[in-house]
């Protein structure tokens, strides 16, 4: 029997090793999975790379944190890429879906493109973007069961299924673990192959 | 001393014994497709289907048959308790994206490097349909073929070098005939088992790609 489920929050977040790269979900504090970033700061590894959409906003990583960004961003001990939105989407669904580069129009001819190749296509500039890879990703969904399969709430939902396919291993939080189907399969957002342990909070 | 080939039914069966539990499959179309009627029932494996579908269960009883829910060979299917829907997109995104622990295919000819050949003969007047398998050959984590070790005119399809057009480079990991199983390695191709009474002389004999023992 196959079951991603994980009791302990911690069981689940040890295994994130210094140096590893960690996308966060959530678009403000909606789909933040704030109990795994609790459980992954207590756990504390270092040097991590983190893919998320809230650095510089206000809640990087945690909405609480955000002074400690700007603290360690004007003290230069943290290092930041500044990607486009749908850049960002875009380079992570790469990953997912095995792509090896995307041509993209946003930010053609801007600072953000320096230094990039780029090309026009059909009269229109795009800039050659790269995907981005993750060795975790840690989400927010609503419900989930032991094979995975995931469905989240309302804006919650936002980086949350494109980031599970881009980590080579994926942890959720969900509000509610279901049995085995409860939810419909037509509503499935996350199928579980894209999933490695969901965890009650 | 006498060889027995195995039967189509034989080598599907034998392919499906190396099939963990939890791990995520596609089965190509044809012989592949088989093996779904061989898999241990004790197990949770995860079948998946290019036109949408995970955790693919067996064929409908008579009369349960749905023209909505069919497979890649557009037979009939049902779906498992905690299966699911999705649209092409993202049935791509797994197939591509590295996250199919395993499929397996069918195969005009493999080369010894695991170059795969199945979609298409090269003959002039043949009309040519490549479906998901080109996406499959480099996408999967593992790909095994299934095949018959020779063709009907007794030529081999294990060859140096492919002479239909690829569907994939290096891609195969290993490969099921009717009369053994191979592994193509960094080192070539190894024959890890053999059919009863046949000898590796035999199988070489059979065999353009040279082989060795394990």
């Amino acid at each position: 029997m196959i079951d991603k489920t994980s009791a302990s929050i911690f069981e689940a977040i040890k295994q994130i090793q210094d140096g590893a790269t960690v996308m966060i979900g959530g678009f403000g504090t909606a789909g933040q999975p704030a109990e795994l970033i609790d459980a992954l700061i207590a756990h504390g590894a270092k040097e991590l790379t983190v893919v998320n959409n809230n650095a510089g906003n206000g809640s990087f990583p945690r909405q609480s944190d955000s002074y400690e960004f700007d603290k360690l961003y004007y003290a230069k001990k943290i290092e930041l890429e500044l990607v486009p939105q749908g850049n960002l989407a875009a380079r992570i669904q790469a990953t997912g879906a095995g792509l090896g580069a995307i041509y993209t129009p946003t930010g053609y001819g801007t600072l953000l493109a320096e230094g990039k190749d780029s090309k026009v296509i059909k009269g229109r500039g795009y800039v050659l973007e790269y995907p981005i890879h993750a060795d975790f990703a840690l989400i927010k969904a609503f419900k989930g069961d032991r094979w995975g399969n995931l469905v989240y709430r309302k804006s919650a939902r936002n980086f949350g299924p494109i980031m599970a396919t881009a980590a080579k291993c994926t942890i959720a939080q969900v509000n509610e673990i279901v049995p085995l189907g409860a939810i419909d399969p037509e509503h499935v957002i996350t199928p579980g192959i894209f999933i490695q342990h969901v965890v009650a909070v | 001393m006498a060889y027995q080939r195995l039967t189509r039914e034989q080598i599907v069966q034998r392919v499906a014994q190396d099939i963990p539990e939890g791990a995520y499959v596609n089965l190509g179309i044809g012989l592949p497709t088989k093996i779904a009627n061989h898999l241990d029932a004790n197990k949770e494996i995860f079948l998946q289907s290019e036109n949408g579908v995970l955790g693919m269960g067996p064929a409908p009883a008579k009369g349960e048959e749905d023209a909505d829910l069919i497979n890649a060979g557009k037979e009939f299917i049902t779906l498992l308790e905690g299966g699911s829907y999705f649209h092409h997109g993202d049935s791509f995104t797994m197939m591509r994206g590295g996250h199919i622990d395993i499929c397996v295919l069918g195969a005009f000819q493999v080369a010894e490097n695991g170059d795969l050949a199945n979609w298409h003969t090269g003959a002039p007047d043949a009309i040519p349909a490549v479906g998901g398998a080109m996406d499959l050959a480099i996408g999967a984590k593992n790909v095994f073929v299934t095949m018959e070790h020779v063709t009907k005119n007794g030529e081999p399809k294990i060859v140096k070098s492919c002479s239909y057009p690829l569907t994939g480079m290096a891609c195969v990991n290993r490969i099921y005939t009717d009369l053994a199983v191979i592994e193509v390695t960094p080192k070539g191709l190894v024959v890890t088992e053999m059919v009863n009474g046949l000898s590796f002389e035999e199988l070489q004999s059979l065999t353009d790609a040279p082989l060795s023992r394990e």
